[in-house]
């Protein structure tokens, strides 16, 4: 099954967390918040993207399964 | 409309009486029955009733259900009149939704600012008690009136917590919503609908409308007609046809909107003939909404009544997700540039916070203010060539035509 990054905007306070792990994935717009990559994660990145999930301080950063 | 005079227009409310003698088997007909009159939500979303009553009936656990009758969208005034001329239509929907959901609960939500409304309301379903109409009590919420708290799952956390704000989802309210049980959302005028097609069958109510958009609806019309106000229109009548039906134009019109603050301005030649469907509406890169349709004079602004509007938008966000606080005031300010100072390049600046804020928040506020401030530059291009290269058009000195809650009311 496959993944996408998703991020629970009323939870995320733009710590940037993610955008700093996850570089080739995930920029931050001119506030300081993600912006979601629309596309589904190959495994290297996927493995990647689970420790984005972790380290985000405010976990609101999600792995969607669709 | 009182309850007598409702009865003996419309008959009694088609429900096997008293709670005990309900059955699933003609729960699941009455499902069966709207979902074959093609009925689709009239609350903006436009999605199939039917559908929406066959989850709810079907997820786990006894259900709950929501009219949803806080009309946040400030031009928009059916569903007000509608709870006020007919109360016991959609009285008679919420209890028939219900039936067919197998809810224990029913909710009628209605703006806190309404204390008359709510209070004839609360009059109309003492009414239904005393004389035993309803299966299980109607209870009327008062919401605050914050334009994104009538969004469906700021209703329902209002209803959870006190908590008049949109949720992040999933769970989505039909799984679980109220009480964390599933719970069916409605618009109070498809409700309404509900309650006609229980009696006169899913063949009647599509003898109105169009195959792919079968019935009618209400729709509030503004703007330079001679008789702005609320109709009943057959779904899939062409725009210019409805503006006919309040008085057709008194002046001439360059742009229309359509679908409210959420939907998008379209030119008034190609909105005449455009059939007042979701699809229809869609395919021009307009919407349906809640049914409101604007006509703006050739001596407005439309810049500057967009302007207005996304200003008013932008402070009435939930205040919960960043792209939000952040686009929406800033998208606002990029507009004021445009519309009022002519400032060369502000245009793209638009364009630019559409993009960064369309799809970034919990709920779709900041899609339909994108969807709005993106179609304002496309039907008046030749006004925002016109206003970076020499300034503000005389159209801004004009009264506003786009109604906010504050103005004076115009009707």
């Amino acid at each position: 099954m496959s993944e996408t990054l998703r991020v629970n905007p009323i939870a995320c306070t733009g710590h940037g967390v993610c955008a700093e792990l996850l570089p080739e994935l995930i920029r931050l717009d001119p506030w300081g918040y993600p912006i979601m990559p629309p596309a589904e994660l190959d495994d290297d990145l996927l493995k990647l993207a689970r420790k984005a999930v972790a380290a985000c301080p405010v976990l609101a950063l999600t792995l969607q399964k669709r | 409309m009182g309850l007598l005079e409702h009865e003996r227009l419309h008959g009694p409310l088609p429900l096997p009486a008293g709670r005990n003698r309900v059955s699933r088997v003609s729960a699941a007909r009455l499902v069966d029955l709207i979902e074959r009159s093609g009925l689709t939500g009239r609350g903006g979303a436009g999605f199939p009733t039917g559908r929406k009553l066959r989850s709810v009936a079907a997820a786990k656990g006894r259900s709950v259900v929501v009219a949803n009758g806080a009309e946040g969208e400030p031009a928009s005034a059916k569903d007000k009149l509608l709870l006020a001329k007919s109360p016991h239509l959609v009285l008679d929907g919420i209890s028939l939704a219900a039936y067919a959901v197998g809810a224990d609960r029913a909710f009628l939500a209605v703006h806190d600012q309404e204390t008359r409304l709510r209070r004839s309301l609360k009059a109309a379903i003492k009414n239904r008690n005393s004389a035993g109409t309803d299966p299980i009590p109607i209870e009327v919420v008062a919401i605050p009136s914050l334009y994104v708290s009538s969004e469906q799952s700021a209703v329902v956390h209002f209803l959870n917590e006190g908590i008049a704000l949109p949720t992040f989802s999933p769970p989505r309210t039909h799984e679980r919503g109220f009480d964390n049980r599933p719970t069916l959302v409605n618009n109070v005028e498809t409700l309404a609908h509900v309650a006609l097609i229980a009696r006169h069958g899913d063949r009647w109510f599509r003898s109105a409308g169009v195959p792919d958009a079968p019935g009618t609806m209400l729709v509030t019309v503004r703007g330079v007609v001679a008789r702005p106000g609320v109709y009943e229109i057959e779904a899939g009548a062409p725009i210019g046809a409805v503006l006919m039906s309040a008085g057709g134009l008194v002046e001439r019109s360059q742009a229309i909107l359509t679908g409210g603050y959420f939907g998008a301005w379209l030119p008034a030649d190609v909105a005449w003939d455009l059939p007042l469907t979701h699809r229809d509406t869609r395919s021009v890169g307009g919407a349906l909404g809640a049914g409101v349709i604007v006509a703006l004079p050739e001596m407005s602004c439309g810049l500057a009544e967009t302007a207005r509007v996304v200003r008013y938008l932008a402070a009435e966000g939930a205040g919960q997700c960043g792209p939000c606080v952040f686009g929406l005031p800033a998208l606002a300010d990029a507009l004021a540039d445009l519309a009022y100072q002519g400032r060369a390049g502000a245009a793209r600046q638009v364009e630019l916070l559409t993009d960064l804020v369309d799809g970034r928040g919990a709920c779709k506020h900041p899609d339909g203010v994108a969807h709005l401030a993106r179609s304002a530059l496309d039907t008046f291009y030749l006004d925002v060539a016109r206003h970076e290269q020499r300034g503000p058009c005389y159209g801004i000195h004009r009264q506003p035509m786009l109604p906010l809650p504050g103005d004076m009311a115009e009707w």
